[in-house]
């Protein structure tokens, strides 16, 4: 009895010392990019162009680009990954070639991001001559985004119960009317979830949308989809890795990190507080 | 137990509608109609709601109910009983075609309902379903409130206008003996009922779409005594106005609410008579020993 107690105490202690070690190492992440980047970060930091070869100014264009990379990503990989994901959970008959499409996409989600890139150049780029565009990158970024997407819903129908589609068909509902009216409603708060998890990776990639768009300096703001755009991930990368005065313009890389990092906590907090949210309707309704 | 299997199999099973020899019943009470004269008198009525012939029904390879022969009366209440695993979901299922949702299942014979094959590729399977209404063994009321789980049924099948809605609402839960628990709160959502409410919500919800048939799996299988005896009081109020077809695992249930009883034996339809005479004095010896608690 007591030996038994004794190793429970153990167990218990070595699983919180690994929880205790990931989140040491994420907030001593979180602690260096704060400390060194929220005195760079002001408003004129937040709304002006980068100037004298980025030594100075601000860094609104990359937030911008990133923005609309990141709103061509979701238009993209929502309602397409929505759609795989109903048609496979729903209609989709478990055979042979419905595993084989299942096991290609949890395959492709594990597929290198810099490989998409480059797909992405011979697809949107050459192929379709959208030439580097926001349009090209948000399309790789919605394409590398497809597997999560997908997945992420079909866990979600996966998770509405068997009864609520009988029950429905019973009534005399068609597969489509059980589907719309009493499987997505409930499915929607766990899709959105996965997706918009999904998307906040997405908006932290460089290598997808290296060669499919990304500017490494552009003082201006793109004025069509078919332009090129400054992100915030790559514009990280040049200013830590690339430029020709590294250590002048270090407070100004961790200024971007720190936005990028906002930006991304934003955007994760939408996700759960809509979650949330629409778990809260559906309880109630 | 195994006699019993191997004698099940021998027997070839030819007794829907059911014969039954004069000399079953003792002197004195040849008044008593049998099943067969009720059924003479109805098929010449025109009175025979569900007509089951040769039906055979298969998961894959495996025949979960073999050459089933059975007819229905109008407004009569038929409990299916019989081992777990005999089929009895699954010959209950075929009514509505619910089993059409699972793959790989396929079926032959008819089964015809108001003298239409319901598998006629002609039949619309979705009329099918508001004909035949479906209480399932789990009670699943939809995560809505207690109003728009009633009115579900009537919304999908294209009924807008709003009073028509209230009044078929209140009127569902009241034939589902639920109005007086509920009135006051039918917005609020249905998981707060409790399970025999939960139950009867689901009866509700299935008769708002007016169907001519109610088909129960083990509707009170979940429930305590005091909610088992709402239901099936329920189910008496219920025969005025349906054709009910109920499958219970409780043989006590099955003697007090229903007409006819049907015996169901690894997929064979075994006996098939009035219920008292199923309970009191059954044709087969294998039926009698299940009744009487023998073996199931
Ligand atoms: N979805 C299914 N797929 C394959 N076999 C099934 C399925 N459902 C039931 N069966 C089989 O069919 C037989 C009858 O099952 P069921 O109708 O559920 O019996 P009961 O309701 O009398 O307990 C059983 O042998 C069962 O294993
Ligand atoms: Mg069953």
């Amino acid at each position: 009895m007591n030996k038994k107690r004794f190793s429970e105490i153990i167990g218990f202690a070595i699983l919180r010392f690994c929880l205790g070690l990931v989140l040491l190492t994420l907030l001593i992440i979180l602690w260096d990019i704060f400390t060194k980047g929220y005195s760079s970060v002001s408003w004129e930091f937040l709304s002006t162009m980068p100037r004298k070869g980025m030594t100075e100014g601000g860094i609104f264009p990359a937030i911008v680009g990133t923005f609309l990379v990141t709103v061509i990503t979701a238009l993209f990989s929502i309602p397409l990954g929505m759609g795989c994901a109903i048609y496979l959970n729903e209609y989709a008959h478990g055979g042979k070639l419905t595993r084989l499409i299942r096991m290609s996409i949890r395959n492709l989600s594990g597929v290198p991001s810099i490989v998409y890139g480059l797909f992405g150049v011979v697809l949107f780029v050459q192929l379709m001559h959208l030439d580097t565009s926001v349009l090209a990158a948000g399309l790789t970024l919605g394409l590398m985004t497809l597997p999560w997407t997908i997945t992420a819903s079909e866990e979600a129908l996966k998770s509405v119960p068997q009864a609520y589609r009988d029950g429905s068909l019973a009534l005399g509902a068609t597969k489509w009317q059980a589907i719309r009216t009493n499987v997505l409603p409930y499915a929607i708060p766990g899709m959105l979830t996965g997706t918009i998890l999904g998307l906040s990776r997405a908006a932290g990639e460089t290598a997808p949308i290296l060669f499919t768009g990304a500017a490494f300096f552009l003082p201006v703001l793109p004025k069509s989809l078919l332009d090129q755009f400054m992100a915030l991930p790559y514009h990280l990368y040049i200013m830590s890795t690339q430029h020709h005065a590294i250590e002048q313009v270090r407070p100004l890389a961790y200024g971007t990190a720190l936005v990028l990092i906002a930006l991304i906590f934003l955007m994760n907090s939408v996700a759960i507080f809509a979650r949330y949210k629409l778990r809260q309707v559906k309880l109630e309704s | 137990m195994s006699e019993i299997f191997t004698n099940s199999i021998e027997k070839k099973n030819k007794i829907a509608p059911p014969k039954i020899s004069a000399d079953s019943f003792p002197a004195g009470e040849e008044k008593v109609m049998t099943a067969e004269d009720r059924h003479s008198e109805a098929r010449i009525k025109g009175e025979i709601k569900i007509m089951v012939e040769n039906f055979n029904f298969y998961y894959g390879n495996h025949q979960a109910l073999k050459s089933i022969n059975m007819e229905v009366i109008t407004n009569s209440v038929v409990g299916i009983i019989g081992p777990s695993g005999c089929g009895k979901s699954t010959f209950l299922r075929c009514f509505n075609r619910m089993n059409d949702t699972i793959n790989g299942t396929r079926y032959e014979g008819t089964i015809e309902i108001d003298r239409k094959n319901i598998f006629d590729k002609d039949l619309d399977v979705v009329d099918l379903r508001r004909n035949v209404g479906m209480v399932f063994q789990k009670s699943n009321p939809f995560p809505k409130s207690i109003f728009d789980n009633v009115a579900y049924g009537m919304k999908i099948n294209g009924i807008k206008d709003k009073s028509k809605i209230e009044q078929t609402v209140e009127r569902s839960l009241r034939h589902a003996a639920l109005w007086e628990e509920v009135k006051d709160r039918l917005n609020k959502s249905a998981f707060a009922l409790s399970g025999g409410q939960q139950q009867r919500l689901c009866i509700a919800r299935a008769l708002a779409v007016e169907p001519q048939v109610l088909l129960l799996d083990e509707p009170a299988s979940a429930l305590d005594p005091i909610a088992t005896a709402k239901i099936e009081e329920l189910i008496h109020e219920l025969k005025k106005d349906y054709t009910i077809i109920i499958v219970t695992h409780n043989m006590q249930q099955a003697a007090r609410v229903s007409d006819y009883t049907a015996f169901f034996m690894l997929g064979e339809l075994y006996e098939y008579d009035l219920t008292t005479k199923i309970f009191t004095n059954p044709t087969r010896k294998t039926t009698e020993d299940y009744v009487t608690g023998r073996f199931g």
